[in-house]
């Protein structure tokens, strides 16, 4: 097959500069380990992104050691390679690399260190998006998970970045036990870890023990992916966390907790639950719709940027995981591109908002007010980055979006557009307010000291008297461009559907993985749907979040009328769960799985 | 006596998970609670194991037995390995960044902390 001798590469390459950059430290200087780093992450996307060419074909299979499988039975370790998987790890690697070249000038003191971390984290998550190994699955979810838990800590002079990293790593170790031990219930019902293999060996009856590994395994990745009620760590970790680990939590690990879901479902539980798929679908749903809209609230009622972009990302995981709800190919694909889409104007909003911690010494929306007006490419990039996050057209989040509410539309969840137009109203009117009262001065917010989550205690990561940082507005600019070019690319869509069918087809994955077999690849119809109604609607909603967003800072916003009591008393119950304490957060964690499990296991079995 | 002890590894580790999560909800102290964790751990040791169990079975080496000899499962030991090193990492992380923030706050209750509030 061709390519094959590419596949461990997005793996190698990043892990192999880590460890020298790891082992040569004292000799290293700084600069050469940022080209040394940026190297090794550019070659990694470019070979990523030609695996995801190369699978277009056909899925590409790879055995490590030459383990092939014999008779149908898997005892070796693979890969297996679909568009989706590779695009993914294509994203992540633009991502470090933007996240790179924003670091050029941060934390001026350290070593190399910040780097092999950083090569440490690509390295694990390309191997998670494609590997084809339930096992080895898990181990990159926790390589990837432990180095983030350093990045996320790493200013530890820091009491707050602690907090905010033991945070972090509890809940998501947690998650990864229950991961684990969803894996072991598997492999003691089929006696295998490759994912064809155990989705063959299944069968189709959903028994307690599938339901019980099903919710587990779903249970500890949606800790990933911050649904709630397992969100709360999130927005911990992203306010403390420098600002470039931010632009790839939030642009890609939390989403890569969604897309193991996806995997494993599709490739493993879809068998014994293809009967209840209405019946996961409704959970699911209603799971989605609940932290879209809770995401969407907490992040109006925030003043930190950073962690107003943080409940965002919630309240956008929200809208994925109702994209991954329908389990229908259409919203898958609509699923991906949103997190392309996604990934890339979140990114985006991060970095401008490092650029304020650069320049002002903090991210607080209330202490900036009006003081970043000197500041126009800052400014624009930030409001066209707010524009992708509501869905305008010809955004890559529009194009997704779209998606998704055609196929929910298709199956007479209408409603599902609602939900989509109230996140983008409260996530991208947040961050017009932002811009408004930050670049542009607007508003008046005097006596609103008191107002919103309380004030965290900002940093500045780098030195003072840098006043034109280039390469971070480059960094900014290119992600939005290329957000904007995704929804451009002719026939995108189309390729997306068909690499969604591809992922979504248990019986095909199987005979390809262990069958050695050449199975066409399934071309999604084009259908001729009417493109002019979802775009007026998405545009309609990205004209309403900048007026909501304006509307804010204007003094006819009832500040402290009756009309706003109701929203203020509804705004700090939700606040209350969002304590800071881990406790707290390991108590809701342990009630949403018991609740899961719950909850389907009733559905299931009536 | 049979059925009673394959059920008993199961019920060993379900308790240990439950008391390790209860000792991160009602921790007073990130050491305890970090070690709480490495509790909540072991009862994937215990699964694992339990899982490959096999009564009347050998070690898993294969150079001495005749052929056809049962054999507990090596697969599951090598996988509780994998555990064993991804526990050692991050419980010595967590540990390092408890002593941090002991260093710098002179606090380990998650309770008197409370910058990230809202």
């Amino acid at each position: 097959m061709s390519g094959t001798y590419l596949v461990p590469l997005p793996v190698v390459v990043p892990l192999s500069v880590a460890a020298i950059l790891a082992g040569l430290n004292k000799f290293f200087p700084r600069r050469l380990a940022d080209i040394f780093a940026m190297a090794a992450t550019f070659a990694t996307g470019a070979i990523s992104l030609e695996l995801a060419f190369l699978s277009r074909v056909q899925p590409i299979v790879y055995w490590f050691g030459g383990w092939t499988p014999r008779a149908g039975v898997a005892l070796g370790i693979s890969f297996a390679i679909d568009p989706i998987g590779a695009s993914f790890a294509a994203l992540v690697s633009l991502l470090v690399l933007a996240a790179l070249i924003f670091s050029l000038r941060y934390f001026d003191s350290v070593g190399t260190l910040y780097h092999v971390l950083m090569l440490v984290f690509l390295g694990a998550m390309c191997g998670f998006c494609l590997t084809g190994d339930l096992f080895n699955l898990f181990v990159f979810f926790e390589l990837m998970s432990a180095s983030a838990f350093a990045l996320c800590g790493y200013k530890i002079e820091e009491p707050e970045s602690l907090q905010g990293s033991l945070n972090f790593a509890i809940t998501n170790t947690v998650g990864a036990f229950l991961v684990l031990t969803g894996i072991a219930l598997l492999y003691g019902r089929t006696g295998a870890l490759n994912m064809a293999q155990i989705g063959r060996s299944l069968g189709t009856h959903a028994d307690g023990l599938v339901i019980t590994a099903f919710v587990f395994i779903m249970s500890g990745f949606f800790i990933k992916a911050a649904v709630f009620p397992f969100h709360f760590w999130l927005a911990d970790a992203h306010a403390v966390a420098p600002t470039p680990v931010c632009v790839l939590f939030s642009g890609v690990m939390v989403e890569l907790g969604l897309y193991a879901v996806i995997r494993v479902y599709w490739a493993i539980i879809d068998g014994p639950f293809a009967s209840h798929r209405p019946d996961l679908r409704a959970l699911l749903l209603v799971v989605g719709t609940i932290t879209a809209l809770l995401g969407g609230i907490m992040c109006f009622g925030q003043r930190h940027i950073k962690r107003l972009l943080a409940f965002s990302t919630v309240s956008h995981m929200g809208l994925m995981v109702i994209g991954f709800a329908l389990l229908k190919p259409e919203a898958l694909a609509g699923l991906a591109l949103y997190v392309v889409g996604h990934g890339l104007v979140k990114g985006a909003l991060f970095i401008i908002a490092g650029i304020l911690l650069h320049r002002l010494g903090t991210v607080d929306e209330l202490e900036l007010h009006g003081r970043a007006k000197d500041m126009p490419i800052s400014s624009t990039i930030f409001l066209i980055a707010g524009l992708g996050l509501a869905g305008l057209p010809p955004f890559g989040t529009f194009l997704g979006e779209s998606q998704v509410e055609h196929s929910a539309g298709a199956l007479g969840f209408g409603w599902v557009s609602i939900v989509f137009f109230i996140a983008a109203l409260l996530t991208a009117g947040a961050v017009f307010r932002v811009w408004a009262h930050v670049y542009r001065g607007w508003g008046d917010v005097r006596g609103a000291e008191k107002s919103g989550s309380k004030k965290i205690h900002d940093k500045r990561e780098t030195r003072k008297g840098q006043p034109r940082p280039f390469e971070m507005h480059f960094a900014a600019g290119v992600l939005v461009a290329l957000a904007i070019a995704v929804g451009l690319i002719p026939g995108l869509k189309h390729e997306a559907k068909t690499a969604a069918l591809l992922m979504q087809d248990r019986a095909a994955y199987q005979a390809r993985v262990l069958d050695h077999a050449w199975v066409p690849v399934a071309q999604a119809n084009e259908p001729h749907e009417s493109e002019m109604a979802s775009l007026a609607r998405s545009t309609a909603a990205a004209v309403l979040a900048f007026a909501f967003g304006i509307f804010a800072v204007s003094r006819f916003w009832p500040k402290k009328s009756v009309v706003s009591r109701p929203v203020d008393v509804l705004i700090s119950i939700l606040r209350k769960p969002h304590s800071g304490h881990v406790g707290d957060y390991v108590a809701f964690l342990t009630f949403g799985v018991a609740a899961f499990g719950i909850v389907l296991a009733v559905l299931i079995v009536r | 006596m049979m059925h009673f002890m394959s059920f008993f590894p199961y019920a060993i580790a379900a308790w240990l998970f439950v008391m390790g999560l209860y000792g991160i909800v009602t921790s007073r102290n990130f050491v305890h609670l970090i070690i709480c964790l490495a509790v909540l751990q072991s009862s994937t040791y215990v699964v694992l194991l339990s899982i490959g169990y096999r009564w009347g079975g050998v070690p898993p080496v294969f150079a001495g037995p005749p052929v056809g000899t049962p054999a507990v499962d090596p697969i599951v030991q090598a996988l509780m390995l994998t555990d064993i090193v991804v526990e050692a990492t991050v419980v010595a992380l967590l540990l390092a960044l408890a002593v941090q923030l002991h260093k710098h706050t002179q606090k380990l209750n998650p309770d008197e902390l409370e910058a990230l509030e809202g």
